[in-house]
């Protein structure tokens, strides 16, 4: 072989060896970029957006005030805001609550049954949406649901016309027609979501040994019982995981119930608006942190829930 | 049905040396009277995976209070075997009976089964005391009585205080006692351990052997003990079923099998043995039958020595020595080509002795008794 003496390495061996000898050194020199990314970029960003929460618009002049005032904050709870904030959560909440139903057999099955193509093929079928543009898919569905769309034609076919109308006709959820309504805005939230809710499952039901289920089995417990008391507790942080995806990302998107529903305000289009048409930088700054407060009780809930203590 | 295995008892501790290989002399288990129906029957079961054969046409019967142990080498079917008696596969073909009932198409929660796992498949998300009282708080036990049982369970696997943990906080050793204390505390007919010792070090399943053992007399429950060593196998059970290929080779005491293979497959996998046939079988035995011999059994002796008229002999030269601190392992050149092991405890040898014989031209001889015929 043509290696050289040991005195005389090349570099490259050299420093090979010198890190190969230094572990701690290898590890900040890997993590350097990141930290510095995370670090400054995402963390410092963020503190710079939520420091300036704590400063006001001038009305009159429509100056940013850079003096510390909680007036900002106060300004939150006027009663159009807090409508948004409530209307804003409970539709995060009915979307994180059908995407996990959806997901959980889809997951269940990706997991714990299908194999090989079968399984590519899902994982396909799941990401696939994800490759074409979000607000293609978004106007796409406007028209789906359109009075004279898709889906009213299909009902109208089934003779269910009637049904669709009652529904439409309830208070909230309702509207002239799928398109300019919560229900309809709920179901593209759902369907456009779906999968950050089903890969998480998917992971945590595949960590899952079949043992377990066996064993369960083997100490007298029906298949319903080993669900409720082996599968779900063991994949519940995938729950979690994936709700942390549909919840937040429903908080802060303005583009869904800006083209589909009823022209209500949502948080993410409130923050656009101030940042934006009205300059009032300071507002939307505290609008932002209204999702991080929700976030951070909702983890805290789901925490005491015990959803972590299989992690 | 009754008596199980239909083998005549065999002559049993002829020589010291045998006694120490097999520690249960109790060859042929003799069935209690209660209960005339096997715990386990196997009447033709097969279960095939796609053109798999992975369990082919097994019969079997295992006894009411038996210690009984699947042996055989990765991939012969005993683990589907024990999967099958659990529920957790359903046979291709053939019946399957617990105490004399037919279970094979019972799911797993309808047996009067429990197993410990191979990986221990503790519950990862709940303490120890909940693991162990799992099957009990499934069927409802009141706390109390719940609360009872498992205190009385640790103290039987010797894990008093630790119903607090998870497993997650324990030891190899101290999950295994945790699986078995969890399958026990259900009180089975029939436990089924599926190679639970294999994860621990020697030390550790030593120990484990003789404590298991010593729990299945005490809780007088059917233990089927799935393993692919063979030392443990003989160690261990009242009987043992030798798989290969789907298929069982043998059903016998410990001793029998070791002292009688039926296969060249048993004489192979239990125990070390030598094969020797054809022409080299013809010039020792005068018949050209394939015979086994195990290597405890030859003496390594100086060519000029005599041999009797009950022994056979052949010459060879020793082609490489093995030092075991305990005993010697000879690897000796027959002139036929073919190599024979022969193993030598060091009773008066010094490592010095040993090592010097290789390249030494040898008589070995063993007692023609000692020859066994073997098929295949």
């Amino acid at each position: 072989m043509a290696t050289s003496s040991p005195t005389r390495k090349s570099l490259w061996h050299r420093l090979s060896t010198f890190f190969y000898l230094r572990p701690g050194l290898t590890l900040a020199a890997m993590l350097a970029a990141p930290l510095l990314w995370l670090g400054v970029v995402y963390v410092g960003s963020l503190f710079a957006l939520l420091l300036q929460s704590f400063f006001r618009l001038d009305d009159f002049t429509g100056q940013v005030v850079r003096r510390f005032t909680l007036y900002t904050y106060s300004q939150l709870f006027t009663a159009a805001n807090i409508d948004i904030m409530i209307r804003t959560s409970g539709m995060a909440a009915a979307v994180t609550l059908a995407c996990a139903l959806v997901a959980f057999p889809v997951a269940y099955y990706m997991a714990r049954h299908a194999e090989g193509r079968a399984k590519a093929a899902l994982y396909l079928a799941v990401l696939l949406p994800l490759w074409s543009s979000y607000l293609v898919r978004v106007y796409a569905w406007k028209l789906i649901l359109a009075k004279e769309g898709i889906v009213s034609w299909f009902i109208s076919q089934l003779r269910l016309d009637w049904a669709l109308d009652r529904i439409l006709q309830l208070p909230v959820i309702g509207g002239p027609s799928l398109s300019v309504s919560m229900l309809g805005m709920w179901l593209v939230f759902v369907y456009v979501w779906l999968p950050y809710m089903i890969l998480p499952i998917q992971a945590a039901l595949e960590r899952v040994p079949q043992s377990l289920i066996d064993a369960s089995g083997d100490l007298g417990a029906r298949p319903a019982e080993t669900f409720r008391k082996v599968i779900l507790p063991l994949a519940f942080p995938g729950v979690v995981a994936g709700s942390i995806f549909t919840f937040s990302l429903t908080l802060g998107d303005f583009i869904i119930p800006g083209t589909i529903g009823n022209s209500s305000y949502f948080l993410g289009q409130a923050v656009l608006s101030h940042q934006g048409t009205a300059g009032n930088v300071p507002m939307a700054a505290a609008l932002t942190a209204v999702p991080m407060v929700i976030m951070a009780v909702y983890l805290i809930i789901a925490k005491k829930l015990g959803a972590f203590e299989a992690l | 049905m009754a008596g199980g295995g239909s083998f005549a008892p065999p002559a049993l501790c002829r020589k010291p040396r045998e006694a120490a290989i097999s520690h249960s002399p109790s060859a042929i288990v003799t069935h209690s009277s209660s209960s005339p129906a096997p715990a386990v029957s196997f009447v033709n079961v097969s279960r095939h995976f796609g053109e798999v054969k992975a369990v082919d046409g097994v019969s079997l019967d295992i006894n009411d209070g038996e210690f009984f142990s699947l042996l055989g080498p990765s991939g012969s079917g005993k683990t589907t075997c024990l999967r099958l008696v659990a529920g957790f596969e359903q046979p291709t073909a053939g019946s399957i009976q617990l105490h004399g009932e037919e279970v094979a198409n019972l799911p797993p929660y309808e047996r009067d089964v429990n197993t410990v796992f191979q990986d221990y498949a503790l519950f990862p998300h709940m303490t120890v005391g909940e693991n162990v009282a799992y099957g009990l708080m499934i069927k409802k036990v009141p706390k109390p009585e719940r609360d009872k049982r498992l205190g009385e369970m640790l103290e039987l696997v010797r894990l008093p205080g630790l119903a607090g943990r998870r497993p997650s906080q324990l030891s190899g050793g101290q999950r295994q006692r945790v699986a078995l204390a969890r399958a026990l505390i259900n009180h089975p007919r029939v436990l089924l351990l599926d190679e639970p010792l294999g994860a621990l070090d020697l030390k550790l399943r030593q120990q484990m052997q003789i404590e298991l053992k010593a729990i299945q007399r005490q809780v007088r429950i059917t233990f089927v003990f799935v393993t692919h060593d063979q030392e443990e196998a003989l160690t261990m059970s009242d009987r043992l079923a030798v798989f290969n290929l789907g298929k069982i080779e043998q059903i016998g005491s410990p001793a029998e099998v070791y002292e009688h293979p039926a296969t060249a497959f048993v004489a192979g996998f239990v125990g070390v043995s030598n094969l020797i046939r054809g022409e080299i079988a013809q010039a020792i035995t005068g018949s050209a039958q394939t015979f086994s011999i195990r290597p405890e059994k030859i003496q390594l002796r100086d060519l000029g020595q005599p041999v009797s008229g009950d022994e056979y002999s052949v010459e060879g030269r020793i082609r490489d020595v093995i030092y075991l601190g305990m005993h010697t392992r000879y690897l000796v050149e027959l002139s036929g080509g073919s190599d024979l092991t022969v193993v030598e405890q060091n009773l008066r040898t010094t490592s010095m002795d040993v090592l010097a014989a290789r390249g030494r031209a040898v008589r070995l001889v063993w007692q023609k008794a000692h020859v066994r015929p073997v098929g295949n």
